[in-house]
């Protein structure tokens, strides 16, 4: 489900993308190579890139929702879902969202989290995609898509920018497809 | 009555109080606050002003009682409507060396990043303590009751750049205060704090911590038939 052998092989942009994305050690605890898509957000033209390429993959899938995970996927959906036509649906953490709301459970390394959606935000049929900035063991995007299955939409695919090696070579997460546009950063000792 | 300010450039929304030529002195007095609202401000009749503001729905005593919850998700799902607010903003921005959009979390990155990517600049998230890695600075700003932090990555800012605040709506105006103040602390030079819905409170104050404030839509109006 990468990019780079999903049609885009050899693409320079990928090359940009990955560039872009800085490794932080140890954030946010011991351990844990951070994958920090804010600097790819200072980088104008591999921003573009990342935002293009998915654009240009869902432009003609007939997508009518963009949901995105709370807060990254934030950052990428509204300007995916803007240049598709598309209605941008948010994700969000318990107690944010105003009005009626339906929720689901997921398990984080230690305890539970939970994600929101409105109720009537999308209609049953309606084809949808998740954005988040990353996949890593796949549960904010598997409770993600049970969200929008629950209200009878169709979720076509979760789409990353970053996808852990965890996930290399599965395809599908519960059954829908994972488009992954780069492998994590190595840490670069110069950084 | 139409004013001579209605046509006169608006990339510049200073450039409203030079050019002003109107006679009644309840108008001058007016001009000399500087309104900040869109349709003061070169948008006057502008039809998409009123499909963002229909957009936008009202949700009474959210988070608690007393609060008419302005939700933008309803504008979001309404892809034509959103475009315009992106639209708007993209036009006033595209020709004032902007160079970098900073974003409040979480709602201010919904609105950012097109803005961002639409003039070229790079967008920066301010966000909620411990979010961010690496060096960060944190700024202090009040709640109704409490305090709460906003942080920025030190090394996203270079000195001198030109640099736009967004957020969904400003309301006591704290949380924009504190983003200013972390800009101008990194040596950004903020042009303008910019809010799809600004509170009442603001009306004819068109300036924050001396920056300028430029806000779509007031608030809207909660319909009995809405919900």
């Amino acid at each position: 489900m990468f990019a780079a052998e999903n049609g885009l092989k050899g693409d320079p942009r990928l090359e940009a993308i990955s560039a872009a994305i800085r490794v932080v050690p140890n954030f946010p605890k011991k351990g844990i190579m951070f994958q920090d898509i804010t600097t790819l957000l200072l980088d104008r033209k591999a921003f573009k890139h990342t935002i293009d390429i998915f654009v240009d993959r869902y432009k003609d899938m007939q997508i009518s929702v963009v949901a995105g995970v709370e807060a990254r996927g934030f950052l990428f959906g509204p300007s995916i879902a803007l240049a598709i036509g598309a209605k941008f649906v948010p994700l969000r953490k318990p107690g944010k969202l105003p009005g009626k709301v339906i929720s689901e459970s997921y398990e984080l390394e230690y305890g539970h989290d939970r994600l929101e959606m409105h109720v009537g935000a999308v209609e049953p049929r309606e084809r949808v995609i998740i954005i988040d900035d990353l996949v890593a063991t796949g549960g904010t995007l598997s409770a993600a898509m049970s969200l929008l299955e629950s209200q009878g939409a169709e979720v076509v695919e979760c789409a990353c920018v970053i996808g852990l090696p965890e996930v290399k070579g599965q395809h599908k997460l519960k059954g829908k497809p994972l488009y992954v546009l780069v492998e994590p950063s190595g840490l670069d000792e110069f950084c | 009555m139409i004013t001579i300010r209605a046509i006169i450039n608006t990339a510049n929304p200073f450039s409203l109080l030079l050019g002003h030529t109107q006679t009644q002195t309840q108008a001058h007095a007016r001009v000399s606050e500087c309104e900040m609202f869109a349709v003061e401000n070169g948008l006057q009749g502008d039809p998409r002003l009123k499909a963002i503001s229909d957009a936008i729905r009202v949700i009474p005593h959210f988070p608690k009682t007393g609060i008419m919850f302005q939700d933008i998700t309803t504008l979001l799902l309404d892809p034509v409507a959103f475009k315009h607010v992106v639209d708007i903003f993209v036009d006033r921005y595209k020709h004032m060396n902007i160079s970098l959009v900073a974003g409040v979390e979480a709602r201010g990155f919904i609105f950012g990043p097109p803005i961002a990517l639409a003039i070229g600049a790079k967008f920066i998230p301010l966000r909620k303590p411990g979010k961010l890695p690496g060096k960060v600075i944190s700024e202090e700003y009040e709640l109704e009751y409490g305090r709460d932090r906003l942080e920025m990555s030190v090394e996203a800012v270079k000195a001198d750049e030109r640099a736009l605040v967004i957020d969904d709506l400003v309301a006591t105006g704290g949380t924009l205060s504190a983003s200013i103040s972390l800009l101008e602390r990194a040596g950004a030079e903020v042009v303008e704090c910019a809010c799809v819905v600004g509170l009442p409170k603001f009306k004819g104050q068109c300036k924050l911590k001396g920056k300028p404030l430029y806000v779509l839509v007031e608030p809207s109006q909660f319909d009995d038939l809405t919900l």
